[in-house]
C-alpha cells in the first residue's frame, strides 16, 4: 500500500471506530432488555461478530491481504469451529469423538 | 544483506506474497485463536452443564457493567491509534507516528490499570478464582472462568505493550536507517495489537453481559 491510498484509507479507520463505539453502546443497550438467554446470546455474539469482522477487515487490512493468509485463517477457523461445537455435542449427546473411544 | 540476515523481510516472498514477518505473526495468531478458543469451549462446557438456571449473569455475578463498558472504548480507542501510526510511517510523518503509538501505550496500560482496579475491588469482598461471590449463590465457576479469561488477555495486553514500549523508545531508530523494515514492524506489532483488542470484543459480552 502505497501513501496516497493510506492517506485515502485514514478517514475510513475513523469511521471504523466510530462503528465499534456505536455498536458497543448497542451490546450493551441490548442486554438490558429482557430476552431469553439463547436469544440474548445470539444477538451479542452477532454483533461482537460484525465488530471483529470490522476490526478484522479494515484495521488488520484482511480486506486487501493475500490468499495465504486467508487459508491460514479459513484452517485455523474451521478447527475453531471444531472446537466450539465440542461441548454443545457432549451436551446433546452427540459428540463427535465417540466413534474413535468406544 | 549480511550472513545473518532473515529473508524476506522487506520484498514479499515470491510465492507466498508476503513477508517472512507477515506470514510468522499470522500463523501465532491463528494458535492464540486455538489457545482462547479452547478457554472458551471450557466456557461453553461449563455453563450448557450447568444448567441456564444456575448461572449468573456477569451483574448478577457482581461485575461492573459501565467500567467493563469504558475498557471496551478504551481497547478500541487504542486499536485505531495503532493503525493510525502505521498509516503515519507509511506517510512518512515520523512526528504523528510517535504521537499515535504513544497513546496506544498509554490505552493499553489504562486499560490494565482499570482492570487491577475489577480485581483488588473482587478481591477486597472474598471474591477469587477459587471462591464465588457470596451475595450470588454459588457462581465460583463464573468466577474461575472470569479470572482466567481476563487474566490470560491482561497478559496479553502486557506483552503488547512491552515491545511496544521497546520500538517507541530504541526501535525507531531504525526509522533512519532502514525506514520500510521498521514501518514492517509496526504492522506486525499493530497485527498483534488488534488481536488482543479482537479477543476482547468477545470476552466483554460473554463475562460482563450474559
Amino acid at each position: 500500500m502505497d501513501a496516497a491510498e493510506v492517506k485515502e484509507h485514514v478517514r475510513g479507520y475513523v469511521l471504523i471506530f466510530l462503528a465499534l463505539a456505536v455498536l458497543t453502546v448497542v451490546t450493551v443497550a441490548i442486554s438490558y432488555i429482557d430476552m431469553e438467554t439463547p436469544a440474548a446470546i445470539t444477538v451479542a455474539m452477532a454483533v461482537a461478530l460484525v465488530k471483529a469482522g470490522l476490526v478484522a477487515a479494515f484495521f488488520m487490512h484482511l480486506k486487501s491481504e493475500r490468499r495465504i493468509i486467508h487459508w491460514v485463517l479459513v484452517l485455523c477457523l474451521a478447527f475453531f469451529v471444531f472446537v466450539m461445537f465440542l461441548p454443545l455435542g457432549t451436551h446433546l449427546g452427540i459428540h463427535p469423538l465417540w466413534p474413535l473411544v468406544n | 544483506m549480511s550472513a545473518i540476515d532473515l529473508p524476506y523481510q522487506i520484498e514479499p516472498h515470491p510465492i507466498t506474497g508476503v513477508t517472512s514477518g507477515k506470514l510468522g505473526i499470522w500463523l501465532f495468531l491463528a494458535s492464540e485463536v486455538m489457545l482462547f478458543g479452547s478457554l472458551f469451549s471450557s466456557y461453553v462446557l461449563l455453563r450448557v452443564g450447568s444448567g441456564m438456571e444456575f448461572w449468573p449473569s456477569g451483574v448478577e455475578a457482581g461485575l461492573n457493567v459501565p467500567i467493563g463498558t469504558f475498557n471496551t472504548m478504551v481497547l478500541i480507542g487504542s486499536s485505531v491509534t495503532m493503525v493510525m501510526s502505521w498509516a503515519s510511517l507509511k506517510m512518512n510523518n515520523l512526528g504523528a507516528f510517535k504521537r499515535y503509538f504513544g497513546t496506544t501505550i498509554f490505552l493499553g496500560l489504562l486499560f490494565l490499570v482499570v482492570k487491577a482496579f475489577e480485581y483488588s475491588d473482587k478481591f477486597s469482598h472474598g471474591v477469587f478464582p477459587w471462591v464465588g461471590w457470596p451475595e450470588a449463590g454459588d457462581p465460583s465457576t463464573f468466577y474461575a472462568l472470569y479470572f482466567t479469561l481476563t487474566g490470560l488477555h491482561a497478559l496479553h495486553v502486557l506483552l503488547g505493550i512491552l515491545p511496544n514500549l521497546w520500538l517507541l523508545i530504541f526501535g525507531v531508530a531504525m526509522w533512519e536507517t532502514d525506514r520500510e523494515r521498521f514501518t514492517g514492524r509496526i504492522e506486525i506489532a499493530g497485527l498483534y495489537w488488534h488481536f488482543v483488542d479482537l479477543v476482547w470484543i468477545f470476552l466483554f459480552p460473554v463475562l460482563y453481559l450474559l
